[in-house]
């Protein structure tokens, strides 16, 4: 596999990105929340980036500004060189061809009344691709793709295990052919048998369109296998960023310290050395609230 | 018996009704506790871990799930023939649990100081002034700052994690014998899970408290255990001390658990797969009549009967036991023959 990042401009591009909320209530003077404050990055095609951080770090909203889900306060979204940040509805909709999304809770991001042919086959219709038959036919060969059966076609969201909603979220999300997808948490809620499956399958799809991920998750062993850069987050701001490996191995600030010190291993040798270090980096990260 | 043992599960039989039958979510299982030491009881959504937890302390009355036999044995007793009463005395002085999502297990209009005085009353003589002040000492003792000001405060006032140590605070104000967590840190942020383990440990070894921890997490298992249980399909599959688990795993199942969570140390390079476990875990209504883990073992191919009635769990090591007829060390062994 060539090194993604090659070319010469990004897929995306984030610059000075900031979204702000107004929180008001009963007895409680207005503030200004600022979830997302001054965020720039890009990804490239085929790249993997992983924007990690804890929540209420700002990282979902971050997404969901890129995704146009959320109006931006300030800065701008680039997608294959335009300018997305403040584009209709109606003029997003191409837009929308080659950005996708996948979600953290795969059932619930399912309609439940619809069935899972329909599920898939709803972006193409919606984008007025093909005729129902041809429409079917794609829709079975993502269902294959993704490791679902025919028979799967047929249910419904609630008659799906984690593990297969997800392969269902991954088909829909994969139907238009995007050139970049958003996964916001796509493997946190499964077990760790079913979680290895879909990690494998997300990355064999990349190796075979040369589809481009935004990876959100708080998860430092999965952004170590799946991603090759990392931009990590917190109160709203991307604090350290760089490849994975370096910012795994030589992390350059106190807060990821802290965040690859906390995260488990299963070695518990490494967590018997690491319990005295690790309550020290913690202890200077003491939060405030 | 076991001087040191503080619990005694044997033989544990959990049934739950299902509009599509009798599942039998904990099938056989046996282990016990010991002073001052931490049990993990791993495993995946539906092994059975959980049900274990409820039924050693007979949360399951009034459910659609009850405990059909085997000896849950503390202090002489078998907790699993005693009436509702003397169960409650029990509860909360001597075996004190908590659970993954704090918010739902504390009274939401009710102050966290109130809370665990209520706790230290119904559990202890302490008059009502003796029993605040011991409040605010709980609360200091598991790291929550201004303690005094902060007994004042609602649950909905605290964070997940400030929640979750008021859980805690709670749970060991009778200093009580047994504290069993139930994913006490899975819906918290790694680096408040890293401060909730260190909390959990510290206390166990201050009260010398037997510490029962359920989580899915081969991770948090290597932080916090002595000794791990791994569960599967409603049985124990594999139980050894965690440095002899990691080193010498022997279940495929506990293998491959390892082997599919991605590390941390970067062993893989990027284009390397995880070892994912195929398929689903068995249903638990008709469970395989032999190995349970047969349908989804890499070994089970051999015509060697694991399809053929139940697997034991025999002890392959001293304090090592396995339910499998193809441990790793007689791969291994056939391997270089």
């Amino acid at each position: 596999m060539t090194e993604p990042g090659a070319a010469a401009s990004p897929l995306l591009e984030v610059r000075g990105l900031r979204k702000y909320f107004r929180a008001r209530g009963r007895g409680v003077e207005e503030r200004l929340i600022k979830a997302v404050d001054d965020v720039s990055l890009s990804v490239s095609a085929g790249e993997t980036v992983a924007l990690v951080g804890e929540s209420g770090s700002g990282k979902s909203t971050t997404a969901y500004c890129i995704l146009r889900l959320e109006n931006v306060t300030g800065g701008s979204v680039f997608f294959q060189g335009q300018d997305i940040t403040h584009l209709s509805a109606r003029s997003l909709r191409p837009v929308r061809r080659d950005m996708n999304v996948i979600f953290q809770d795969p059932v619930a991001s399912l309609n439940p009344r619809m069935t899972i042919g329909d599920i898939v086959t709803e972006p193409l219709a919606v984008h007025g691709i093909g005729d129902p038959a041809s429409r079917r036919a794609r829709m079975r060969e993502l269902l294959d793709r993704v490791g679902l059966g025919p028979g799967t076609a047929a249910r419904k969201a609630h008659e799906l295990s984690g593990g297969q909603g997800q392969r269902v979220g991954i088909a829909r999300a994969l139907a238009l052919e995007p050139k970049l997808i958003v996964c916001d948490e796509p493997v946190s809620s499964l077990d760790v048998s079913i979680q290895a499956q879909i990690l494998n399958l997300l990355k064999d799809i990349q190796q075979e369109s040369g589809v481009a991920y935004l990876f959100i998750t708080h998860d430092l062993a999965v952004v170590r296998w799946i991603s090759h850069r990392i931009e990590v987050m917190r109160s709203g701001r991307i604090v350290e960023s760089g490849p994975t490996a370096r910012v795994c191995e030589e992390p350059r600030e106190e807060y990821t310290k802290a965040l690859l010190a906390a995260a488990p291993v299963p070695d518990p040798r490494a967590m018997r050395q690491r319990r005295a270090d690790r309550e020290d980096l913690l202890a200077a990260h003491e939060p405030t609230g | 018996m076991d001087t040191d043992e503080v619990l005694a599960v044997r033989d544990l039989h959990t049934e739950i009704d299902s509009p599509h039958g009798l599942v039998r979510a904990v099938d056989g299982v046996s282990f016990s506790l010991r002073k001052g030491r931490t049990l993990a009881v791993v495993g995946e959504s539906g092994c059975g871990k959980t049900m274990t937890a409820l039924s050693i302390v007979g949360l399951l009355r009034h459910s659609n799930a009850r405990t059909t036999s085997g000896e849950v044995l503390f202090g002489g007793r078998n907790l699993l023939a005693l009436d509702r009463r003397e169960l409650e005395d029990i509860r909360g002085r001597d075996i004190a649990m908590i659970f993954q999502d704090p918010m739902t297990s504390l009274n939401p209009v009710k102050t966290v100081g109130d809370q665990i005085t209520e706790t230290l009353r119904r559990h202890s003589k302490l008059g009502r002034r003796e029993a605040r002040a011991r409040s605010v000492e709980l609360l200091a003792e598991v790291g929550i700052a201004r303690p005094a000001e902060r007994s004042g405060a609602f649950p909905h006032e605290f964070s997940g994690g400030m929640r979750q140590r008021v859980m805690i605070a709670i749970a060991i104000s009778c200093n009580p014998q047994i504290l069993i967590a139930d994913e006490p840190t899975t819906a918290l942020d790694v680096t408040v899970q890293a401060r909730i383990l260190n909390l959990l440990h510290r206390l166990r070894e201050q009260h010398g408290m037997g510490l029962m921890l359920i989580t899915h997490d081969m991770g948090i298992v290597a932080d916090v255990a002595d000794e791990a249980l791994v569960m599967y399909a409603g049985q124990v599959v594999e139980q050894a001390g965690v440095d002899e688990l990691f080193d010498h795993p022997e279940h495929p199942y506990t293998s491959a658990l390892l082997a599919a969570s991605p590390s941390l140390a970067g062993g893989e390079a990027r284009g390397d797969r995880l070892a994912a476990i195929g398929g689903m875990p068995p249903s638990l209504i008709h469970p395989p009549s032999g190995c349970r883990f047969a349908p989804r073992c890499p070994y089970a191919q051999h015509p060697d009967g694991c399809a053929d009635g139940p697997v034991p769990l025999a002890e392959l090591r001293p304090g090592h036991l396995v339910r499998t007829r193809h441990p790793a060390s007689l791969l291994t062994a056939e391997g270089a023959r």
